[in-house]
């Protein structure tokens, strides 16, 4: 299988989605002849032109309401938000509007839309370009959210997204976009609402999402040689949730870590915690739930600092270690 | 631009529907039959309804927690109506949604909204989606001056003038943003005067003249229809009533609601249509007497219907 780069999984998703459904469009900032802040839409402007590949004013509201508007129309559009943290900025569009317009309108109307950011630390882009918050999305009915971790998912993800008829939030890690993973040449589709398997293992599971997923395979790497088994699950998406995975490999293991890229406090590894306490999976505990988290600081400027604001592979080790202990 | 009779009676038959409507939800209201808030737009009649007759029927619209007018001259059935307003089954938004959500995509409402400008980007977006599209659609932004002020009024309006929409924002002036007065919250006499900002035509119009109305949102609409982007609009208005149902009107005076009630819009249509000899006023009270009794069908309807069922309760959260 070839193996290309998350970057170009998504655009190659995007690309074939535009091919297949002339209401599918794309809209944001510099998006078009720039090819985006980060390049995922790179080549596109060229390929259909600027109506589909639409460059904005600098106007995140009007950028989410127009997608808004639009899918009410029954168009697909897929927004682009250049950075995460600027998602706060479109915020009464998609919570308000997109996300309670079906709802409230009796069942009626759909929102079928995509709006999608890179977020996460790791570039030294400080406090207000390296927040992840998808969690933030899933406590809003009517949204679903979504964080691939690997070059395969993302274009499969993102193929789903689309083609989903309801607002669809769509968390890019930014240090994924250079990771190199096996996508297959022909057309597939991965599923909203179902978690992956990453590794099977059979003495602890790490559930961990986005970036956190290739930090939890070096550490399962690692900590081969020494003889422990890890399995990692991937929840790939926030909501829905697939916990019957999740519960499963829990009860195969026995122990559990949670891993994420968020800060901490109400974080989705709570939800996954509560959901894993509350479930069959309960008996077959033999540890505490363990979690690992960002930090509750806003993102700090400094490498060191930045580095040790939310887990990283050592970090995960000895969390598994812990909890086998 | 010449209005033929038909659509003359029509607007005022509207008008009369409206002032009924929300009279009638008043009553309601303090009957205790109508749960929640709702804010009426008694004395804005004109705004809402020569605006929406200068639409084609597949035009779109976006309306405002001051909305049942918009939705009731777009096409809204009565019986609908009240049903939604009384929580029932049968209601435009199966009783989820009352007084502030009521939409009818099929006719083109894309809905009433209860955030203040939240229909502004999504009025843009729907006519992004006719551009692209090429459907001839134009939609009406309706707002109110309050509206103006948010930011994401200053953001679309300026994405529909760069991208040159098919769409006309109309401001509802009503000259108080809850209780604070429009000299309060405008650094500008006129919220059309912003339009210059945009480089799109402004205007402002007397909103308690219907007709006034309907020539100005007509040449909007047609300029708009020809590819030539967006207009601002500016109806100025005022309600008669509290901005909702809790409002003790301490920030105007009786007089001044008295001297607005004597600009009342359909009395002053009424006149009009007798001195120019397109009805009686034998015809216009057979009229209003048919509106009444549509509203009392209506309300009728809308309490023998059935409540939405419990077991209901999550659908629709998703598609």
């Amino acid at each position: 299988m070839p193996e290309k780069l998350y970057i170009d999984a998504l655009r190659e998703g995007l690309r074939e989605e535009m091919l297949r459904d002339e209401n599918v469009f794309i809209l944001g900032e510099d998006v078009g002849l720039y090819g985006g802040a980060f390049g995922v839409t790179k080549g596109l402007f060229q390929e259909f032109g600027e109506d589909r590949v639409k460059d904005t004013p600098i106007s995140e509201a009007a950028i989410a309401g127009a997608a808004v508007g639009a899918a009410l129309c029954g168009m697909r559009p897929v927004a682009e938000i250049m950075f995460f943290d600027f998602f706060t900025i479109a915020m009464d569009q998609l919570v308000n509007q997109g996300a309670k317009n079906r709802y409230m309108f009796g069942g009626k109307a759909k929102v079928p839309m995509v709006i999608r950011g890179p977020m996460g630390c790791g570039t030294g882009a400080a406090a207000q370009h390296s927040q992840s918050f998808p969690a933030v999305f899933a406590h809003f009915p009517g949204l679903k959210v979504v964080m691939p971790s690997t070059p395969y998912d993302v274009k499969g993800l993102i193929k789903a997204s689309i083609r989903d008829d309801n607002p669809v939030v769509f968390a890019e890690h930014k240090l994924l976009y250079r990771v190199k993973g096996e996508v297959p040449d022909e057309e597939y589709i991965v599923p909203l609402g179902k978690a992956d398997v990453k590794r099977k293992g059979k003495d602890i599971t790490v559930v961990a999402g986005s970036i956190m997923v290739i930090r939890a395979l070096e550490a399962a790497k690692q900590l081969e040689k020494e003889g422990i088994d890890v399995e990692v699950v991937d929840p790939r998406t926030l909501k829905p949730l697939d916990m019957d995975t999740i519960i499963n490999s829990v009860k195969k293991t026995g122990r559990v870590v949670i891993v994420e890229d968020d800060p901490i406090s109400f974080g989705w590894g709570a939800e996954v915690a509560a959901g894993i306490a509350s479930s069959s999976a309960f008996d077959y505990l033999d540890a505490p739930i363990k979690r690992l988290a960002g930090l509750d600081i806003p993102i700090p400027y400094n490498p060191n600092l930045e580095k040790h604001a939310v887990p990283q592979v050592e970090d995960i080790i000895k969390g598994i270690k812990d909890t086998l202990r | 631009m010449s209005l033929t009779r038909d659509k003359k009676l029509w607007m005022y038959r509207k008008m009369l529907e409206i002032r009924h409507f929300e009279l009638e939800v008043d009553r309601l209201f303090k009957a205790n039959m109508i749960w929640g808030t709702c804010h009426l737009s008694v004395g804005e009649e004109a705004s809402a309804v020569g605006s929406i007759a200068a639409l084609e029927e597949k035009d779109m619209i976006t309306s405002t927690h001051r909305g049942h007018g918009h939705c009731l001259a777009k096409g809204g059935e009565l019986p609908r109506m009240f049903a939604e307003l009384l929580g029932k089954e049968t209601g435009y938004c199966r009783g989820r949604g009352g007084s502030m959500h009521i939409a009818d995509l099929e006719k083109g409402n894309l809905g009433a909204n209860g955030i203040v400008g939240g229909g502004i980007p999504i009025a843009t977006g729907a006519a992004l989606a006719s551009k692209m599209r090429k459907d001839g659609k134009v939609t009406l932004c309706f707002f109110g001056d309050g509206a103006a002020n948010q930011g994401c009024f200053h953001e679309a309006v300026n994405l529909a003038a760069v991208n040159k929409l098919p769409i006309v924002y109309i401001c509802e002036n009503n000259l108080y943003g809850m209780s604070v007065p429009f000299r309060k919250a405008s650094s500008v006499e006129n919220i059309a005067d912003r339009a210059t900002a945009y480089s799109i035509p402004g205007k402002v119009v007397d909103g308690n003249d219907v007709e006034a109305v309907y020539q100005a949102v007509k040449e909007a609409v047609d300029r708009a229809r020809r590819g030539e982007g967006p207009s601002l609009i500016e109806n100025k208005t005022y309600r008669w009533l509290g901005h909702s149902k809790s409002d003790a009107n301490v920030y105007r005076t009786k007089e001044e609601i008295e001297e607005w009630k004597q600009k009342c819009p359909i009395k002053r249509y009424r006149q009009k249509l007798i001195n120019e000899g397109v009805a009686s006023a034998e015809e216009l009270d057979r009229m209003e007497k048919e509106v009444e009794q549509a509203i009392q069908d209506a309300i009728e309807y809308a309490k023998n219907s059935p409540e939405p069922r419990v077991e209901d309760i999550m659908d629709g959260v998703y598609a």
